[in-house]
């Protein structure tokens, strides 16, 4: 790779054992994917929940702060696993509490901003076209390179403090405009209607799309979706296909036509009614038994908590109901009135957290809850492989169900 | 012995048994990482044990957790050796970087999960981007 003097004199040590490691971290991860040269970013976005982190990476977090670690750019975090003002009444433990505060305390100590929020695209800085960045989340990436038109590649924590740290993230995947192009062409068979609806094209089309490296271009839809939607089409494809960058045919900034990407070139596929049902059918069906039910993935906006308010308005919920929602979301939330009528009818508004990076195995087994219902596409493909019998449905169904304690 | 060239990779060179599977990997989505076995029943290696062993899959899905998650994995001594892929994904490498786990992508030589077989003997070396089956003869 070719390095600066500034970033050679970084990985000689000569600016500290902290800059160090992060350009070594930055020049191993860029040599494997060929990166030529790194570049300056304006944000870094840090995923560091208890749970992934881990006692090994708080104990790596510490050795940095006390190494004098300090961002250099506007460095904020994607979710905690555990909210510190209501974590044993789910079963959460005083040491996933310890090794939270620990990983807060040291992230805070570098200067990092402790946003803990996953719609950060929502509620901090939408990144605009163009703007290169570091971005962590898969759900935070997706949209960032898709909706706004910025550059980010899927920044693990450690990546992504390392780029909060140098300022700087090697020059690879969709840095570069040829890896932005259509790889794959959809078509669409059906007009979304709701967020379910949305997460689940996203998940036919990251299945289909089943890699990093591919870009789904999709057309067809006679809809513009909003910012949620739009947000659940793409948390939903970047965890079913790892997928970090898609464009809608006359919505997205970089595809304002279908050739803009090289989509005329590509064979159409059709995401065809069969492949939507049964994705649908995967997860569920009515009658069964519903120990839970979770609004979370992504953390909800302001406009979403206020529509799981109004249907939970005056009911009286016979299992469990959470709703995961973002630091910046809640006060207004909380102002407006919308949590009290989700926790008068015995629901539970949690604050940046996002219930499955929160130890999700062990508070399903310190629970009892197997059954569990959402309208997110991505919670029920993740918590799949966390113990739970995850079902799909949409917000209405979700709190009708929660009312019955069955699905609908 | 059946040498495989692949893109230069990350880590240290090391030896062990291949576990092979068509699938795609996800620490966070696919493995009970206490017992050590993978936990997604409808991953393709559900059930069987990946410690020790070095792992063969498709490419790598799913979210960025995975990149803390090796280096929690190595650290509690309860770890695959190493992952190839034919193609890894991003989270992956920066994963492999941070815990200084091996691993490669990239092999010239075809579909590295039809090269591969369950059991086969493989040293693998990220600096160079070579992967040796030391058990078949060609």
């Amino acid at each position: 790779m070719r390095l600066t003097d500034e970033e050679q004199a970084m990985l000689a040590g000569e600016l500290g054992e902290v800059k160090r490691w992060a350009l070594d971290h930055q020049v191993q991860v860029g040599r494997m994917f060929d990166a030529e040269d790194l570049v300056p970013v304006s944000q870094a976005h840090i995923m560091g929940d208890p749970e992934a982190v881990g006692v090994a990476g708080a104990a790596f977090l510490e050795r940095l702060a006390n190494q004098g670690a300090r961002t250099v750019v506007p460095t904020i975090t994607d979710p905690r696993g555990v909210d510190l003002n209501y974590y044993s009444p789910i079963g959460q433990t005083e040491e996933m509490a310890e090794l939270e505060r620990r990983i807060i305390a040291a992230l805070t100590g570098m200067g990092v901003m402790m946003t803990n929020t996953c719609i950060n695209y929502q509620t901090i800085m939408p990144p605009v076209a163009g703007e290169h960045v570091a971005f962590g989340d898969t759900g935070v990436v997706i949209y960032s390179n898709s909706a706004c038109g910025a550059r980010s590649n899927f920044e693990g924590g450690p990546s992504a403090l390392a780029a909060g740290l140098t300022g700087r993230t090697p020059r690879y995947g969709l840095h570069l405009e040829k890896n932005r192009q259509a790889t794959r062409r959809f078509v669409v068979s059906e007009q979304p209607k709701d967020l379910t609806d949305w997460g689940t094209l996203g998940a036919v089309a990251g299945k289909l799309s089943g890699s990093y490296w591919e870009v789904p271009v999709i057309e067809g839809l006679d809809v513009t979706p909003t910012s949620d939607q739009m947000k659940h089409l793409g948390a939903a494809m970047a965890s079913f296909g790892s997928t970090p960058l898609f464009h809608l045919v006359g919505i997205t900034p970089e595809a304002p036509t279908l050739s803009s990407v090289g989509g005329d070139r590509l064979e159409p596929e059709s995401l065809s009614p069969e492949m939507m049902d049964s994705m649908r059918s995967r997860f569920g069906g009515k009658g069964d038994k519903v120990d839970v039910v979770v609004f979370a993935a992504p953390q909800l906006s302001l406009v979403e908590v206020k529509q799981v308010a109004e249907l939970c308005d005056g009911k009286n919920l016979s299992v469990p109901l959470y709703v995961c929602t973002a630091p910046q979301v809640y006060p207004d939330a909380e102002r407006m009135g919308f949590v009290e009528k989700i926790e008068a009818a015995g629901g539970k508004v949690l604050v940046g957290t996002c219930f499955y990076n929160g130890f999700a195995r062990e508070i399903g087994e310190a629970n009892g809850w197997k059954r569990l219902l959402s309208n997110s596409a991505k919670i029920v493909n993740i918590l799949g492989g966390y113990g739970y019998e995850p079902a799909l449905a949409n917000m209405e169904q979700c709190v009708a169900s929660a009312i019955r304690g069955e699905i609908v | 012995m059946i040498v495989l060239k692949c893109h230069v990779g990350i880590g240290e060179k090391v030896e062990g048994e291949a576990l092979v599977a068509q699938d795609n990997f996800s620490a966070r989505y696919d493995l009970d990482r206490k017992k050590g076995v993978f936990s997604r029943p409808d991953h393709e290696l559900f059930g069987q044990s990946y410690d020790g062993k070095i792992l063969v899959h498709n490419t790598a899905k799913g979210g960025v957790a995975s990149a803390w998650m090796l280096n929690e994995m190595k650290t509690q001594g309860i770890t695959p050796k190493a992952i190839l892929f034919n193609t890894a994904n991003t989270i992956l490498a920066q994963g492999a970087a941070l815990a200084g786990l091996a691993m490669c992508d990239r092999f010239e030589d075809g579909d590295v999960v039809e090269l591969i077989r369950t059991g086969d003997h493989l040293i693998v070396e990220p600096e160079t981007g070579t992967v040796t089956i030391t058990n078949r003869v060609e």
